[in-house]
């Protein structure tokens, strides 16, 4: 056993003799290349403006396409070949995705805030559609007719009216040569009154290979001469800010697992072993004394220490006179709501493959964004970008910014330093301990109704930090303070979208109060980010004015909703479930089990989320169950509706976990929650029916559908309660401990 | 280390690791095998299951050196082992289970599904028409952090549906 930062003498070219052959196959980043360079061999981002940069045309007749989201488990690949394929008249078997790779792939951003469809999609669109124009043009001189007289079938063009007299396939016009063709910007592009793909039920392009076990995860790859890694941290992260810092790593500790070795940069401590059982091992044997960081408040003190901060407040929404409009309400109801640190805690932990030598570095990750990754990299490697390539291979649902970035520093932080490739796999405690948690939330929120049943004044203030921009290896291996994302008004705020705006308001105020991230826990955004929070907070005060007004919930939101399309989302929500119109929690009853039906709206940014919650109450041990679910969603154009409706049932199961089981535990020295049981998840057993409907509406844009009914789902079911029980719950998890003093609490 | 012998869907092979290494990472790195994966390494979640003589076991549990004389079928095996139970000629592409949840468009991630599709073969070869209230309490000890659950129900149902009407 070496500490291998410290070891200088380690033969390099030996070792490249012995596994040399792994890199063969791919030119490392940064060699200058001739323009006639095969795709890959340059580092990217390739020019967004080059046809040839999105779509290669086979000599076969297929297509292959080059975007730049990830696939997440969302089904979002088969959207953007369904939008390609529409484009270029391609049957769906005639066109393919090609992997995500800093070399290769265009630079489309994040994969994040369900843009893929909504922002991904008008991008790769334009460009089928300049491919579709610059092959007609060839078609156009191959078969000496004007353009206008083309038309395309599964990449055949012909001469409209002459069947297959006069055709050519794209495949014979460009077979796999370069287009050389930059953006006109004026490509037709197809009208959705003709779309024969998009807008269909196609079954995902991933899912044969996922169920027979063939496909490839980041978790499968194996090269040769490859060593395992594991890294070492405390168990249960700190408060952020402090890092971790070793003071003592007691070699002898692991002198009994022969091939295990240790390596650190920094504060950076990890194990690298010839097989993984070994590297495991040494990881939970390795003993190391940390250094003691600054107390957090725990879940005990958490919201007072929140609220009696100094913080940065910004308006994010004024309208009309709040004073004015409450002295004319004649009912207002105001509460204070308190919602955890919640994780994103993908089912198989972060894992990834580097491979870092002198001249270059290749990294395959699960990122969600393969550009951000590589100047993350580049900066712990200290190396520049241009030689360091990032390829995507797909994790686990990782819902928002788990530990991938830092899995992929980790393998990379070790392969540096050992000279070989290493594969790090992040295990259960470190996911759950050292995750970037979607932050804590308090609000307050005042609404109040005039006597005809109309919103007349709406406040909400909510205290929340923000999100890290630096990962915990990175913190760590370079010895520096961990970033927020900006600060002050450009940090994390209220969203104004899930705080009210689905309702007319004359007088509307929504006040975020940033809280500085140090001394909490990390934070980053978690699927809907706060939009879960928003939602229980505010779609509970909006059925508190219901219940003040004896007025059926869905009638009352009915009355405030000027927007024809949340109007839609209700009503849609509203049929599915059958919703008979009454007053919450009438009657009221003493049965051990009592039911109630709750109703809430919700959404992320810009698409519309209902839902209808039906839940079982235990009046004697506390436990809810939610027993179904109807949650309805207009995210414009659903591209595959299939795929939308699968998104709500995940959307809804995941929001009823995140609201009746899930909250990260901590003391003062950090995160206890550390596995499946002390973080518990929505089980199998006690899942509830779900119901989707998607809202088509095919001739607007198409907007996010992977988080919008999640809000919804959360206020439906704390709204059900009240319902069931008479009884508000104004924080979540609906833990039965907090059911039963709420129960007890009851007038 | 030592030369252990292991029988995995049907072929036997000797792996030269240390007997108290969990049975998983046997499978995933001396046999290559995609099916079985880690999950939490405490089973707790059910990613890494794979069936003992027809039984569902936690892999990241298991050490490889207390399966001797024992027949380890993992995803990949699903199709032949079905084929042995139902007495058919050939092994289909894929289980019933593998084949209702691709129907059924089942899986998001698809990373649990190693462990839902073992547990749910499991439950057929067992109890070949299992009511709502059986299925969800053999599964339970599954994990989706997606949230299909209730996508996986249905298959369930769908694929018990389908082999009743295949040949025992």
């Amino acid at each position: 056993m070496t500490d291998i930062s410290c070891d200088t003498s380690f033969a390099r070219r030996d070792l490249l003799k012995g596994g040399g052959a792994l890199i063969v196959g791919f030119s490392l980043a940064g060699i200058p290349l001739p323009a006639s360079a095969a795709r890959g061999d340059m580092a990217g981002p390739p020019d967004p403006d080059a046809i040839d940069t999105w779509i290669a045309i086979h000599a076969d007749n297929t297509a292959t396409v080059y975007f730049g989201k990830c696939e997440l488990g969302q089904g979002n690949t088969t959207g953007m070949l369904q939008i390609a394929a529409e484009e270029l008249d391609l049957a769906m078997s005639q066109i393919s995705a090609a992997r995500l790779d800093t070399n290769v792939t265009p630079n489309q951003g994040a994969t994040s805030s369900s843009s893929s469809i909504e922002r991904g999609g008008p991008q790769l669109r334009a460009a089928a559609a300049e491919a579709r124009r610059a092959l007609l043009a060839l078609a156009s001189r191959r078969l000496g007719v004007q353009i206008n007289s083309l038309v395309v079938t599964d990449g055949v063009v012909s001469v409209d009216g002459e069947g297959s007299f006069r055709a050519v396939k794209y495949g014979d016009l460009i077979g796999d040569k370069p287009f050389n063709v930059k953006f006109t910007g004026t490509a037709p592009q197809k009208p959705s009154s003709r779309y024969k793909l998009v807008g269909t039920r196609v079954a995902r392009v991933d899912l044969p290979d996922k169920m027979s076990g063939r496909y490839e995860l980041v978790h499968h790859l194996r090269v040769p001469n490859m060593l395992h890694g594991r890294v070492v941290l405390p168990r249960g992260q700190r408060a952020f800010g402090a890092g971790a810092r070793p003071l003592a790593v007691d070699e002898a500790s692991i002198r009994h697992i022969p091939s295990a070795r240790i390596v650190r940069k920094g504060d950076f401590v990890g194990v690298v072993a010839d097989n993984e059982w070994d590297a495991v091992k040494a990881a939970q044997a390795l003993k190391v004394t940390w250094q003691e960081g600054p107390e957090l408040p725990g879940n005990a003190n958490l919201f007072t220490q929140m609220r009696g901060q100094k913080t940065t407040d910004t308006v994010i929404a004024n309208r009309g006179d709040i004073a004015k409009g409450f002295a004319g309400a004649a009912h207002v109801r105001s509460s204070a709501y308190f919602c955890p640190y919640q994780g994103h805690l993908p089912f198989g932990p972060n894992c990834a493959l580097a491979d870092v030598r002198a001249d270059g570095a290749l990294i395959r990750s699960s990122t969600q964004d393969v550009y951000n990754a590589r100047a993350m990299l580049a900066r712990v490697l200290d190396m520049p970008a241009e030689k360091v390539r990032v390829q995507y291979y797909e994790g686990s649902g990782t819902f928002g910014r788990s530990c991938y970035e830092d899995a992929a520093q980790a393998a990379a932080i070790m392969s540096q330093a050992v000279g070989r490739p290493v594969r790090v796999q992040y295990m259960r405690w470190d996911e759950h301990g050292w995750d970037n948690y979607g932050p804590a939330h308090l609000a307050e929120v005042r609404a109040g109704v005039n006597a005809e049943g109309k919103l007349i004044a709406y406040e909400y203030h909510g205290w929340q930090h923000g999100w890290t921009v630096t990962s915990t290896i990175q913190d760590i291996a370079l010895q520096k303070p961990g970033v927020e994302r900006a600060s002050g008004s450009a940090s994390i705020t209220v969203n104004p979208m899930s705080t009210g705006s689905m309702y007319v308001v004359p007088n509307r105020r929504v006040i975020s109060h940033a809280v500085p991230m140090e001394g909490y826990l990390r934070g980053a955004a978690l699927r809907s980010p706060l939009d879960l929070s928003f939602a229980f907070a505010s779609e509970q005060t909006i059925d508190e004015l219901a219940y003040a007004l004896k007025m059926d919930p869905l009638e009352f939101r009915r009355r405030n909703i000027g927007d024809k399309r949340w109007l839609g989302v209700l009503e849609a929500a509203a049929k599915a479930a059958d919703w008979k119109p009454r007053v919450m929690a009438s009657p009221r009853s003493s049965a051990e089990v009592v039911r109630g039906r709750g109703i809430g709206l919700g959404t992320h940014h810009v698409s519309y989320g209902a839902a209808v919650a039906d839940i079982e109450v235990n009046q004697r041990t506390g436990v809810i169950v939610a027993r179904h679910l109807y949650g309805a969603l207009d995210c414009g154009l659903a591209v595959n509706p299939a795929q939308v409706e699968s998104q709500i049932v995940g959307q809804m199961i995941q929001s009823a976990s995140r609201v009746l089981k899930e909250e990260v535990l901590f003391d003062k020295h950090g995160v206890t929650s550390l596995d499946w049981e002390s973080y518990p998840v929505m089980r199998f057993a006690e899942h509830p029916a779900v119901t989707p409907v998607v809202v088509q509406r095919i001739e607007e844009p198409a907007t996010g559908a992977g988080e919008e009914v999640m809000g919804a789902t959360v206020a439906a079911i704390a709204n059900a309660f009240f319902d069931a029980t008479g009884a508000r719950l104004r924080q979540y998890p609906m833990t039965p401990e907090r059911v039963l003093a709420a129960l007890a609490a009851r007038t | 280390m030592s030369d252990i012998k292991i029988k995995v869907n049907g072929r036997e092979s000797t792996v030269s690791v240390d007997p108290d290494t969990p049975l998983l990472y046997v499978l995933m790195n001396e046999l290559a095998l995609r099916g079985p994966r880690f999950g939490c390494g405490l089973a707790q979640c059910g990613s890494c299951s794979v069936l003992l003589d027809g039984v569902e076991v936690r892999s990241c549990v298991t050490p490889v050196s207390k399966i001797a004389g024992k027949s380890v079928t993992t995803l990949e095996g699903l199709p032949a082992l079905y084929a042995e139970q139902k007495r058919l000629a050939q092994a289909p592409a894929l289980h019933p289970v593998s084949q209702a949840f691709l129907d059924r468009q089942a899986p998001q991630c698809g990373y649990c599904y190693n462990g839902m599709t073992v547990k749910a073969a499991e439950l057929l070869a067992q109890n070949p028409k299992p009511t709502e209230a059986q299925i969800r309490a053999h599964m339970n000890g599954h994990i989706c952090r997606c949230g299909t659950y209730p996508l996986i129900l249905e298959a369930i149902q769908l694929a018990s549906t389908r082999m009743a009407g295949d040949v025992r």
